[in-house]
């Protein structure tokens, strides 16, 4: 490969990484396994520069990258195509993503694709997190800044596409019902001030919970997470004290803490709205996981397409840093801390804890065989503390009011609330924060009440189940949808109503995990497009639902990670609820 | 003299395989205890002198206690372990992980033990009703030496893994792509020799489906006259240099029409350059 840079892509590149002279290049001398040794951290943020200059990955600006950084140019395409965000064909600088995934499917999002074919380049696209405001649209820019339009129609698509002279597309975010109420735990600080300002979140008692965290040193901390009862929210509700403690007590010195904002289930958005409006919360809590477990670098790893989370996210890090918050010494207590924001670049499995952290080294987000197990061998093979935004923004509160006073709240065996990205066919679409205990019916009657013709939820987001409209009942707690065979997952319920086409529903499902497979097992590869193509089947009048069970026992006990393992989990629902199948 | 070396003794862990209790050193592997008691199990995408990676679960095992099925071939062995490998969960899967290869790829050239393997687990390679996306492509000859067929590729990493770290340190393919259009590549899919690539070979003697081949063999097979019951196979020394690789030359009608070199020779664990693998036609002139 003889192809060259321009100089606007090397620029771009040098400006990411650095020039060689620069500190920052090898700074983060990791050591850990020979192949993540030396620059390779940084292949995905170069890859991103280059993407974000010239909307594509040249020949020449891949052979820059590869020559700055000591990677093998057919690994480093091999990590450029793993992603969806990222062009190794040139395309316009402009590509709109259309999210067509299960809310917005039923919002519209079939007349956005249609109206924009013509003269745009147009990407169906996974769930983009905006469900209360479906349908989304991303729009992936070079030279300028992604943004997300939502709800999107052609007109304000176009005006981002397009813009006009003295208009402003309007894209934010709506507020939550519930932010900055003083009853709630995790959303009361959302929406009380400029969210990137340290000087508001230090004056509405802010940093407190660190303050403590300092004060009464490693071991009475971990005693606090211990008696809180916490248990990860991301969807395996595994006990954070035990990660935590695990961690904490490993010989190895070299240990990181990792937050992880890669959110991306279907129907599921709360991470976005805590890291959007109370960004300050969740880098307090990593920099407590930090001081825990004795770590001295955080990562955050966000989602591509969350541009806004990214923008406050960056502009709060740096007034943590320059406000003492983080770096040589937190607080002045002695303890160096500092946390690295990171990009994904369009992966659900990258959520996954392990792809996660191959995502970073700048291999491939190919999730890892476990065990070794993150906490024994994480990032960089070296103990690793991963908890999800909502585990982590629980942290502060436990701090604050103590892991007993935590522990009181919800039920005995989940404590403390629980935010739920409620969507589809309620009155008040968004995220809504309840103590643990209340019943599906509670959490959709807080979201303004489900429609009448209510036919079925969706709980968990497309890893989910589907129930009927019977199942108010449910207590949304980890036993309690353990008992009623759902999984709690990331919490989304997406309600659907009785015009819905589950056909269409579901065969999105089956297509996302289809198109998000990272290929290397051979029963998720595979599996998953036999999935698709027995649900095509099904829906022309074959009985397929014995192959549909084959698949569902051989992805759930044989492929390596969750995205194989739970890719028929709503599809089996949806079969037993008669949602689809070879009915009338 | 030639030097044995002795490793000190390991600690045994004791588990229990199919009912039968067996120890072995810390640090081996369920399939290095399987072996031990002589229960064999299918790999494909396992080889003796390479990292598993553990991507094909041909090899999944019941082990008491764990919600899935585990790879035996990278899952370390641990104490009071109790292990099913014949279980229906584990039948199961193994036949429907065939079936999904079958359905996608030509497994045509799999080695004998596998195909013995498909046949005891009742595969059924036309499972699944058309219409049926596959990896069906063509061929890329791209110089004299070797081909590769990827509609034949399993995608077991093992040659990205003698290109790279495990063994040749050249780099020139890596997987491309995700899910499954994934496949083997070398940057922007570049043709071998504009490539890194330096023509070892060493991902033609890893392959276990027949997608990397030699061109000589993939042109007597094209033509209909490989023969195997005419071949026979000479175990020489490389004279190429001093380093002294053990060479396997397949001969077919007096002439040389591969050569592969022992897993097990100390000396190459397998692994030959350009001039072993495949400077032999001088023989023939």
């Amino acid at each position: 490969m003889d192809a060259v840079a321009s100089d606007a892509e090397r620029s771009a590149v040098d400006a990411a990484i650095g020039t060689m002279s620069d500190r920052r290049v090898g700074q983060v001398a990791h050591g850990g396994p020979r192949r993540a040794a030396g620059r390779r951290t940084h292949l995905l943020p170069a890859l991103h520069a280059l993407q974000d200059e010239a909307g594509w990955i040249s020949p020449g600006g891949l052979t820059y990258v590869c020559d700055r950084l000591d990677v093998p140019p057919a690994e480093a395409f091999g990590v450029a195509t793993f992603y969806s965000l990222i062009a190794t064909e040139e395309r316009p600088r402009q590509v709109a993503h259309v999210c067509d995934d299960i809310v917005c499917l039923g919002a519209g999002a079939g007349e956005v694709l249609a109206s924009l074919d013509d003269d745009t380049e147009v990407h169906r696209s996974p769930c983009l997190g905006r469900c209360d405001q479906a349908p989304a649209v991303f729009v992936q820019n070079a030279g300028a800044a992604n943004i997300v339009v939502a709800p999107a129609d052609t007109g304000r698509v176009r005006l981002v596409l397009d813009p006009q002279p003295g208009t402003t597309p309007v894209t934010s975010a709506p507020m939550p019902v519930q932010a900055g109420d003083a009853s709630t735990r995790l959303l009361r600080g959302v929406g009380t001030g400029p969210p990137a300002s340290f000087d508001a979140y230090r004056a509405r008692g802010g940093c407190s919970a660190l303050e403590r965290a300092l004060r009464i040193g490693r071991e009475a901390v971990l005693a606090e997470v211990d008696a809180s009862g916490l248990r990860g929210r991301g969807g395996a509700a595994f006990p954070a004290d035990v990660k935590w403690r695990a961690v904490a007590a490993a010989t190895e010195a070299t240990r990181y803490v990792i937050c992880n904002a890669d959110e991306s289930e279907p129907g599921t958005f709360k991470d976005r709205v805590l890291l959007e409006h109370d960004p300050f919360a969740v880098i307090e809590a990593l920099v407590i996981a930090g001081f825990a477990v004795a770590a001295a670098q955080g990562f955050i790893y966000l989602r591509g397409e969350y541009p806004e989370a990214e923008r406050v996210l960056d502009a709060a890090l740096t007034e943590a840093r320059l406000a003492g918050m983080l770096g040589e010494s937190v607080l002045r207590s002695g303890f160096a801390f500092d946390i690295e924001l990171r990009r994904g670049a369009g992966a659900y499995v990258c959520g996954e804890e392990t792809a996660l952290f191959n995502s970073i080294e700048g291999l491939r987000g190919e999730p890892r065989q476990k065990p070794p197990f993150p906490t024994e061998a994480g990032l960089f093979g070296k103990p690793t503390l991963i908890n999800n935004v909502e585990t982590l923004a629980n942290i502060p509160w436990i701090l604050q009011e103590g892991g007993a006073a935590f522990a009181e709240r919800g039920t005995e065996d989940s404590s403390g609330s629980k935010l739920f990205s409620v969507s589809g066919a309620v009155a008040v679409p968004g995220v809504y924060e309840v103590e643990f205990g209340a019943t599906l019916g509670d959490v959709l009657d807080l979201a303004g009440g489900a429609s009448d013709d209510l036919a079925a939820v969706l709980v968990g987001g497309a890893a989910g189940a589907f129930v009927g409209p019977d199942r108010r009942d449910i207590v949304m707690t980890f036993a309690g949808t353990r008992d009623a065979g759902i999984p709690l997952g990331s919490g989304a319920i997406v309600a659907f109503d009785a015009s819905t086409d589950f056909t269409a529903v579901v065969a999105r499902i089956a297509q996302f995990f289809a198109d998000e497979s990272c290929g290397q097992c051979v029963p998720c590869r595979v599996g998953t497009v036999r999935q698709v193509e027995a649900l095509e089947r099904l829906s022309s009048g074959a009985d397929t639902t014995q192959t549909l069970g084959d698949l569902d026992v051989v992805l759930r006990d044989a492929s390596i990670c969750g995205l194989g393992q739970f890719a028929s989990n709503a599809v089996q629902s949806a079969l037993r609820l008669g949602l689809i199948g070879a009915g009338p | 003299m030639i030097e044995q070396r002795i490793d000190p003794p390991q600690p045994l862990v004791e588990l229990t395989i199919d009912g039968t209790t067996v120890g072995v050193p810390v640090g081996r592997t369920v399939l290095d205890a399987c072996r031990e008691l002589g229960i064999d199990l299918p790999t494909l995408c396992y080889l003796e002198t390479l990292t598993p990676v553990n991507v094909c679960r041909v090899c999944v095992v019941e082990v008491e206690g764990s919600r899935t099925l585990v790879p035996a071939c990278s899952r370390r062995v641990e104490a009071g372990m109790v292990v099913a490998t014949g279980s229906p969960r584990v039948e199961h899967s193994r036949r429907l992980v065939f079936e999904l290869l079958a359905s996608s790829v030509d497994l045509s050239l799999l080695d004998h033990t596998t195909v013995a393997w498909m046949e005891v687990s009742g595969v059924d390679v036309d499972r699944f009703d058309a219409p049926l996306a596959t990896r069906s492509q063509s061929v890329k000859i791209q110089d004299d030496l070797y081909v590769r067929d990827y509609e034949k590729c399993i995608l077991c990493y093992k040659c990205v893994q003698a290109c790279g770290d495990e063994a040749q340190n050249t780099f020139a393919i890596a997987l491309a792509g995700r899910g499954f259009t994934a496949t083997i590549s070398t940057e922007f899919d570049v043709a071998l020799p504009d490539s890194a690539c330096v023509y070892c070979g060493n991902c033609v003697g890893v392959c276990p489906t027949g997608a990397l081949m030699g061109k000589v063999q993939f042109d007597l097979r094209a033509a209909g006259s490989w023969d195997e019951s005419h071949q026979s196979v000479t175990t020489t020394i490389c004279p190429f240099c001093g380093v002294g690789c053990n060479l396997e030359m397949r001969v077919q009608d007096g002439a040389i029409v591969d050569v592969t070199s022992p897993l097990d020779h100390s000396v190459t664990s397998g692994h030959l350059c350009i001039k072993g693998r495949f400077g032999w036609q001088h023989i023939s002139t």
